[in-house]
């Protein structure tokens, strides 16, 4: 008999991985992905390409720097990657792209110590800090018409008078905004898919896009009825997008069901107040950064109440 | 409606059960080490050269909190020294040359039992432990003084472990013993109420135990849902009877005794027969086992032996384990003796002895989510990271009972019981330092 392996219980673990959770990412955000394309053309899956190249190749030129083990297999880079091309209009040159994926890697994760260490979500800062870098094409919102040339059109959060969307092509994705983020009915089916898998949790999208409706029911602008504007409101921007897929990352929300339900609840709050009272027409990416910040905090406010414990 | 205790679901692979133990015949030596209980060793009452026989004592409780050994072969006493234990620790064993009879002590005589102090007495004097895994010596926990202070007792066949099947064997095929030893335990202990918890996976054992309850109205079945790990004595007594033992109580705080089905049987069969704890129904099972069974063996057989008797391996056994994959200790080698409580050894062929790699940490909170004490290992490995022992206290890694929910289900594969038994350690370093430090 040769050495016998030694260890200390259990001696049986669950059929998972970090991979497996990623890949389940991924898959999640193939609808949107697919009507990405659809929407804006092949240029979006160019800006996918670019981005999840550029994170994956990122992520694995620091680990050979930093003489560290190549950790691309995980497949966290690539997640990042789609979500941050998702976070871009469609028009965005591609160094641009570069230079935000580069950020999002090595500035965000990588430099705080790569995977589970980094206090902010990779995707959302990197997409921060293009909107400041290049305020202009970051702003600059096109969607291809009848003859698939890309032209400017206002964004729903902003349209007025015949350029504002009905609830369905809202639903559906034939509006104008960032690439990744206006098919709510492909993020909303990605979002079951996960939770059906055991992803996610529903607590964070659900508090996250329920209390962005509710606050939306109290200030119904005149000639509207409430609960169209308030659907209006969850099915515009990134907040599909966020409250799903961005707001869930394990890494940067709480990890107690209680602190998911605050971590959303914050969300939805600083959303509705930038999108209410802010100069920028959209706020899911800052409040998902500002509850990232707090997140530590909120683990520890809501800390488990161990079975039988003394006080 | 109380709120469910989480778990995870493990895969069963109770291969065994449907197969009744099957007796071993004697093996050519036994090896019955000292510490086979929870407490002080037992202190051995033979020599070198001593002739015994099945069921004689060999060694002396070493305290209140101890028990007594007996041979469990009959032969020659050929050493008393050191051993080394499956923890590492180095402890006294006797070793017994068999001569292969399994010739019976005339020591062995049923007790005369006639009260609860001839009842303790006896108990104690039978050298039961608790047979369920942790080896508490049996006699002390019920040795409760005041019997009115036991309101339930609850009798453990939930188990939770993947593999094994002795307990189940035990309620299907022991029955009837199962019923004496509640006689006993309502003859002695003045017990009202007595409560069988069996998990759902095992439809037979329940039906059985049912056919009891109906005869006795003492006895109630609770079939517990198939969520590991329901055999924990916490979970068990809340699913069971709805209480929730306190930090630092034992379940006799809260009312409660509980016993496994097994070490039950086990004194009912003391009682009618006198002859001790030398023997155990255990199940030998996985993948390197080339015929899983349960087996009736004498305690101190080595691992080897009974491997032996159940076909050797199939494949090449990679990691031995006392008891089931969520708890069981891995052994350096096949010599380990069989113990009193030991329920299983399983041989583990490579696909099932090698463990992933740990990955970094991605604050899942799945460790929270399936902990069934509600504890938080992600924060207690980076509190031992970090030497945050106020943390480690604050947050209670002192109640972690490492059933091996949150590593088996942790996506980075983070070796977190390993972590939590390690700051539970350290954890009580710092509290015994900073007590000495306020004397």
């Amino acid at each position: 008999m040769d050495k016998l392996i030694l260890s200390v219980s259990p001696h049986l673990r669950a059929k998972t991985n970090t991979t497996i959770v990623m890949l389940d990412v991924v898959i999640a955000l193939m609808p949107a992905l697919v009507m990405s394309a659809v929407v804006f053309g092949l240029r979006a899956l160019l800006l996918v390409a670019v981005c999840v190249a550029t994170s994956v190749l990122a992520e694995f030129l620091f680990g050979l720097l930093c003489k560290k083990p190549c950790t691309v297999g995980d497949l966290s880079a690539v997640v990042t990657g789609i979500l941050l091309a998702f976070n871009l209009p469609v028009g965005v040159p591609v160094w641009q792209a570069v230079i935000g994926s580069i950020v999002a890697i090595i500035v965000v994760k990588q430099l705080f110590g790569g995977l589970g260490m980094n206090f902010a979500n990779p995707a959302i800062v990197g997409r921060i800090f293009m909107f400041l870098a290049f305020s202009g094409t970051m702003s600059n919102y096109q969607i291809p018409n009848d003859a698939g040339e890309l032209v400017a059109t206002a964004t729903p959060l902003v349209a007025t008078g015949d350029e504002v969307p009905t609830l369905l092509n809202l639903f559906l994705g034939n509006n104008n905004g960032c690439i990744g983020e206006t098919c709510a009915v492909a993020l909303i089916a990605g979002g079951i898919y996960l939770m059906v898998r055991k992803v996610i949790s529903f607590h964070i999208p659900v508090v996250f896009i329920g209390t962005v409706f509710v606050l939306s029911l109290l200030v119904v602008p005149e000639g509207q009825t409430a609960i169209n504007y308030a659907l209006y409101q969850i099915l515009s921007g990134g907040l599909m997008l966020g409250a799903i897929f961005m707001a869930t990352d394990y890494v940067t929300s709480p990890y107690t069901k209680w602190g998911k339900v605050i971590f959303a609840l914050g969300c939805g709050l600083i959303t509705f107040a930038i999108r209410q009272w802010g100069s920028y027409p959209e706020g899911v990416s800052f409040s998902i950064l500002f509850m990232n910040i707090l997140t530590p905090y909120i683990n520890n406010w809501t800390a488990t109440k161990p079975f039988g414990g003394a006080k | 409606m109380l709120p469910k205790l989480n778990g995870v679901i493990v895969p069963h692979r109770k291969n065994t059960a449907a197969m009744p133990a099957v007796k071993m015949p004697a093996p050519k030596s036994v090896t019955i080490p000292m510490n086979m209980h929870i407490g002080a060793p037992s202190v051995p009452c033979v020599k070198v050269g001593d002739e015994v026989k099945v069921g004689q004592l060999i060694a002396e409780a070493g305290g209140f909190v101890s028990a007594p050994v007996h041979a469990s072969v009959s032969g020659k006493v050929t050493a008393v020294g050191p051993m080394l234990a499956s923890n590492g620790s180095q402890v006294t064993a006797i070793t017994i040359e068999s001569d292969g009879e399994m010739t019976v002590s005339e020591t062995c005589v049923a007790p005369a039992i006639s009260d609860y102090d001839s009842f303790i007495a006896a108990v104690r004097a039978s050298g039961a432990v608790g047979l369920g895994g942790a080896g508490f010596p049996t006699a002390v926990k019920l040795d409760v003084k005041d019997t009115s202070r036991i309101q339930e007792v609850v009798i453990n066949g939930a188990e939770c472990e993947p593999y094994i099947t002795a307990d189940t064997r035990t309620m299907i095929d022991d029955a009837d013993l199962v019923k004496e030893g509640v006689e006993l335990l309502k003859k002695y202990l003045n017990v009202q109420k007595v409560v069988i918890g069996i998990e759902k996976n095992k439809p037979e054992a329940i039906a059985k135990m049912n056919e009891l309850a109906r005869e006795d109205s003492t006895i109630s079945v609770k079939a517990l849902p198939s969520v590991y790990p329901q055999g924990g004595e916490k979970v068990l007594i809340y699913n069971c009877v709805g209480k929730i033992v306190p930090e630092g109580k034992l379940p006799i705080d809260v009312g409660v005794v509980v016993m496994n089905c097994t070490t039950l049987t086990f004194l009912a069969k003391y009682a009618k027969t006198g002859v001790p704890l030398t023997e155990k129904m255990m199940t030998v099972d996985g993948s390197a086992v080339a015929n899983p069974q349960n087996v009736i063996v004498p305690i101190g057989t080595s691992m080897q032996d009974v491997f032996d008797f159940c076909g050797g391996f199939k494949a090449e056994p990679k990691k031995l384990l006392y008891g089931g994959p969520m708890m069981g200790i891995a052994v350096p080698d096949s010599t380990a003796p069989i113990l009193k409580n030991t329920n299983a050894i399983l041989a583990l062929a490579a696909k099932d002895a090698v463990l992933p790699e740990p990955t970094p940490c991605i604050r899942c909170g799945k460790c929270i989510d399936t902990c069934p004490l509600k504890l938080m290992p992600v924060e207690y490995a980076r509190a031992l990271a970090t030497g945050d022992m106020e943390l480690l206290e604050k947050r209670k890694v002192n109640l972690c009972m490492e059933c091996g929910c949150c590593s088996f289900v942790c996506p980075a594969r983070r070796p977190l019981v390993e972590n939590n038994k390690l700051a539970k350690a350290e954890l009580r370093k710092y509290q015994a330092e900073k007590n000495g430090g306020n004397k």
